[in-house]
Parts: C-alpha cells; structure tokens; sequence
C-alpha cells in the first residue's frame, strides 16, 4: 500500500513483451534492464511504436510481461494486479470520472483505500492547492479546460502519495503555451513531492527541459540511457543523435582509437578529436559516421570542411546555412545572428567550417 | 452557386414519398383516437365530441384489473430482463479475453428476436403445463418469467451499446487508484451505465406491455393481460370504447418512449 519509508527505487529486469503468437508475434519490447532510483524524473523517448507506453503500462500493471522482473524498492511486483501496486498514472486522455466532481475525483483512491473522511477532505484540499484549483473543487470535468482536467489528473493520482508516478504522455493534448507551463509545473511537483515520475513522451524537447535522465527507445530496445546533456552531446547511435535534435553526418576514417576519445580523418584530410560511445573501440582506417550538432560548428577563414552556401535561411534569432560540402553531402549551419550582420556568406559563395574540441561524436549504426 | 453536396432530400418525389409514408403510419392511428372521442355508440359516424368511452372505460372493473395485471408483469418482467441483461452485457464487453463460445452466447441472449414468437409460445405452453403439473402453482409467475426471457434482448441492447462505446481507461483509472475490481464496478462503471439500464428497462417494459402471442398461450383462466382482453373484446363487438384504451395505452407507451429517449440522449 502506498505509504512507505523503504526506497522505491524501480528495477526493470530482461524485460520482454511478445504481443500475438507464430508470424503475427510482435516484439514490444525485447529484453529491455533499466534502474531509475528513487525521486528521479526519468524519461522514456521514442517515436511511437518504440515499446515505451507499453513499458509503462508493465509497470503500471495493465499488461503482463512474456517474460523478465519489475522490481519495485527490491520486490517483485510483476505478478500484482494493479490496484496493488503502490503506482500511479496520470493518462494521456486523463481518464478523469465524468460522474464526479474534482474534489471526488482526487480523493477516490483515498476512499478506495478505506481511509477515514476527515483524512480524505484533508488530502484532497492539500492536493486541490497544490495544483491551484481550489476554487473548482465542486465542477465536473466536463466544466473544466483541458489544462485543468491535466491539473486534476495530476492531483488525483499524486493524492494517495504513490511510490511512482507514471505519466503517459500527458502533455500533448495541450497547445503549445499550456504546454510549456506544465512543464515547469510538473517539474515543480515533482522537487515537491519526492516522488519518482516516469514520463512517456515522444517530444525531444520535453524529454530534454524536463528529465533528470532520459532512455532513448526504439523498437523494443533502450539505445542509450543518460542525462539531457549526455545524450544531445554524445548520442552513442545514429538513431539517437538523429531522433533527437537537428544533425550533421559526416564519415570518417579512425586514424586512432583510445577509451572514449579517437582521431578521425575527413576526407579532406583534416583530422579531429572524437568522442566514443562506452562499447565501441573501431580499428585504425575504420570508416565511421560522425554527428556534428548544427549550432557547434563555425564559419570560419580556415576549417575542417569545405563547401559551397546554397541556401541561408533566416530565422530572426540565428540563420541556418545550408552548406553543399565539396564531398557532396550537405551541412546543415546555425549560425547566432548579432545587431550587426556584417560579412555573411551569401548564396554561391564558398566557406569553410570550424569544428571546434568536443563537438564531434562518433556514432553505432 | 457552388456545387452542392448530393442530398436524399433533392431526388424527385422524395417528399411525395415521405408525405405518403407518414400517411400510412399516422392517419390509422389518428383516427383510432379522434374516434375515441366520438359520442356516438359505433365507429360509423361522427355525433360530437364526448369523453364516455373514455369514463366507460375507467369505470369498467375489468380493464382495471388487466390493466393492473399487465403493469405488474411487465414490470418485474422489465426489472429481471434489465438486470439479467446487464450482467451479460458485462460478460460479453467486459471479458480479459473472448471466451469460447462468445458467438454463440450473443446470439443465445437474442434468440427471443430470431425465434417466431409463435414457436416460443407453444414450446413455452408445454413446458409450463409440465411444472404446472408436478408442482401445482398456478400464479402469475409463468407469465412474468415468459415475459422477462422476451424482453432480455431489449434490455441487452441498449444497456451493451452505453458499455461499449464507454471509455475503458476509466475502468483502468480506477484499479490503477487502488479500487478492487468490485470496488471499480460499484463506483465506476455502475453509475455510467444506470441511463443505459433505465433506456434498457423502458424498451423491455413497453416490449412486455404489447405482447400478445406468448401471452395468449400461456396464460391461465382469469389472466388476461391488455392487450390479450381487447382482443377477446374486439372478437365480440366493437365499441369505441377499444378506441378509448387503446388511446390511453398509446400515450402510455409514449410516456415510456419519451423518457427512455431522454435518458439515452442525456450525457454524463
């Protein structure tokens, strides 16, 4: 039951759903181990179909795994229904009861659990100020905006105090504005309760503002596990580095590889300082795919690449440079515009980029 | 003008059609009751508006008594269909997996609308003669358990429409907040689906209120229902006192219509 001093720390073990049988069998999620420690806001990324919401619903209890443990503050908690498992879940249509009101609404686990009124009104209120709708305490849903039904849902599954918070996507019904200020708010609770959050989101950018760590998924597999910067900075698969913000793929060839750095050689002939993912240690003359994030790499007098301008969009903030490179490829540049924009390449003419230490990441795939 | 979409409404003759059809269905019955207010003794001529028939027929001890008789069964018939009926509603929307024979249940609880009725009464007539023999009771309790089999598939229908077409997250919402499955029943589903059971129960009582043919053959000296006394009545001589019933029995029958449509068309 939900109240608990031990750690919740939540344990996902080989963990594989298989949904049908023989050829129509799909693999929703293959062997998939990952640890979120207690008070995290964790994140799971992915485009849909990448196994993530059915994750989320294994931990919730709504579906069962073909195989593996969930391991929830060390026990198993598989095999229990979910009316068992101290875990909650805000859904992306929010599921709120139409027959009652908000203050019903947030105190019906409470009520579930047997606890007494006085306890009940009291957790509801606490609940109804925590996420400013006190004074809707008596409308139905349907009486309420769709931001609010979100507050409402957030409060009604915060109410019984949860070891875990799992969030399906919860956001996206919102319009952009609503949705930028629940995330500061979602962040905000979550530093204010304790509580771990899971969030299942398919938007880089919430991932990125909101998480503590984020797991990139994809097919049923976790490609990489680490913090917003981590994984927008040293992608370890193309995937990810693809997925998740804008990039350049540029191939090379590894001149030298040590631990987690290496020198790569364009073919151009200039060499450069890579990073490595954990795992991956490629042979001398190797041929390998780099990921240069757009706003690292410079317009310079002298650099690593050459190329011709063929485009250069404005966009009030900076400008992006659609650069043909002299092998070809295209480069895509975002350049940070200033008061005074002098000496920018135009269309035709022929630049060179700077890619400065610690900008190049190699990448699986 | 700008290209308009296609309409039903547009085709020629489509309103003759429709003024003919509503012809057909109304004037029968617009007659029967203007009549019902006829002075005259037969549905010959017109004499004057009167309203004896219609005291003729509230003081007549015998329409009291069928009248009373057919609300009381239908409205156990209604009660035990409704709730019979929403516990297969339950059984075939709300099963973790198709069970075997799911088919075949879905046509077993519609059968009262595929069999003639004709077929059910004689089966019936025999079957209750059977217990009636061994057991001796004579009571209204055939009656009313032929009535609640008939009426089950128009309790069930409505009542499995609101189950189907209600979100199942919210049944989800409620074991994740910790409810038992009872719990998420009683506090969740139950009172979403109550407008379909009412629109379920009003069918099946209007249903049961009209039925004639298992009635008929089932029913013991001393139980005619409505509808089975006008007939015997209209066998014999035709007064327009039918038309006074038969009018007060329509705008039950509406009064039952008009609330069950107002309950499906309300939303929660």
């Amino acid at each position: 039951m939900p109240p608990s001093t031990t750690r919740s720390d939540i344990e996902v073990v080989n963990l594989s759903k298989i949904f049908g049988s023989g050829e129509d069998a799909v693999r929703a999620l293959d062997d998939v181990s990952l640890t979120i420690p207690e008070n995290e806001f964790f994140t799971l990324l992915g485009p849909s179909g990448c196994g993530k919401t059915t994750l989320l619903r294994m931990i919730a209890g709504f579906e069962q795994p073909t195989s593996g443990k969930i391991n929830l503050g060390g026990s198993d908690i598989a095999d229990l229904p979910p009316n068992k498992r101290p875990v909650n879940t805000v859904f992306q249509s929010y599921a709120l009861f139409p027959h009652m009101t908000v203050a019903q609404n947030i105190g019906f686990a409470l009520k579930m659990l047997g606890k007494p009124k006085t306890e009940i009104d009291e957790t509801v209120s606490r609940m109804l100020k925590l996420v400013k709708m006190e004074p809707m305490a008596n409308r139905k849903p349907a009486q309420i905006s769709g931001g609010q039904q979100q507050r409402v849902a957030l409060a009604r599954a915060l109410a019984p105090r949860p070891r875990v918070l799992l969030l399906d996507e919860p956001l996206s019904a919102l319009d952009l504005k609503l949705r930028k200020e629940m995330q500061v708010e979602l962040k905000r609770l979550q530093a204010e309760t304790g509580i771990t959050f899971i969030f299942v989101t398919h938007d880089q950018e919430e991932a990125l503002t909101m998480s503590d760590r984020i797991a990139v998924m994809s097919t049923g597999k976790v490609l990489q596990v680490g913090p917003p910067r981590e994984i927008y900075n040293h992608p370890a698969e193309r995937f990810v580095a693809d997925f998740i913000g804008d990039t350049n793929f540029i191939s090379a060839q590894v001149d030298r590889a040590n631990g987690r750095s290496a020198t790569v050689r364009l073919p151009s002939g200039a060499a450069l300082d890579a990073g490595l993912p954990e795992g991956l240690s490629p042979r001398e003359g190797e041929n390998v795919t780099l990921v240069v994030r757009p706003e690292h790499a410079k317009l310079a007098a002298d650099g690593a690449l050459k190329g011709t301008v063929e485009n250069a969009v404005y966009f009030g903030t900076d400008t992006h440079f659609h650069i043909r490179l002299d092998t070809g490829d295209l480069f895509i540049l975002r350049s940070q515009n200033s008061a005074m924009p002098a000496g920018l390449p135009e269309m035709g003419d022929p630049v060179a980029i700077a890619i400065p230490q610690g900008a190049v990441q190699v990448v699986r795939g | 003008m700008g290209k308009r979409n296609f309409s039903v409404a547009s085709l020629p003759g489509f309103a003759t059609i429709a003024m003919i059809t509503f012809v057909f269905l109304y004037l029968p019955i617009l007659t029967l009751v203007i009549y019902s207010f006829n002075e005259a003794p037969s549905m010959a001529r017109w004499e004057g508006f009167s309203l004896r028939w219609y005291e003729a027929a509230l003081n007549n001890t015998q329409v009291q008594d069928v009248s009373i008789r057919s609300l009381v069964i239908a409205f156990w018939a209604a009660s035990l269909a409704s709730i019979l009926a929403t516990m297969a509603a339950l059984a075939t929307t709300r099963s973790e997996r198709r069970f075997p024979g799911q088919t075949m249940v879905y046509a077993l609880i519609n059968q009262p609308l595929m069999v003639p009725e004709i077929v059910t009464g004689v089966a019936l007539l025999i079957f209750f003669a059977m217990i009636k023999v061994s057991t001796g009771y004579q009571g209204l309790g055939y009656l009313i358990a032929a009535h609640t089999a008939f009426c089950i598939p128009f309790a069930y229908l409505p009542i499995r429409a609101r189950l189907e077409t209600m979100d199942l997250t919210l049944e989800r919402a409620a074991a994740d907040l910790y409810a038992t499955p009872m719990q998420a029943f009683r506090h969740v589903t139950l009172p979403l689906l109550v407008p379909g059971v009412i629109a379920g129960f009003m069918l099946a009582f209007v249903t049961s209120l009209d039925t004639v043919v298992i009635t008929e053959f089932i029913k013991s000296a001393g139980q005619d229902t409505l509808p089975t006394y006008m007939l015997g009545q209209l066998r014999r001589v035709i007064t327009p006192e039918m038309n006074a019933i038969s009018t007060l029995f329509l705008l039950l029958s509406l009064i039952a219509v008009t609330v069950f449509f107002l309950l499906s068309r309300k939303k929660t």
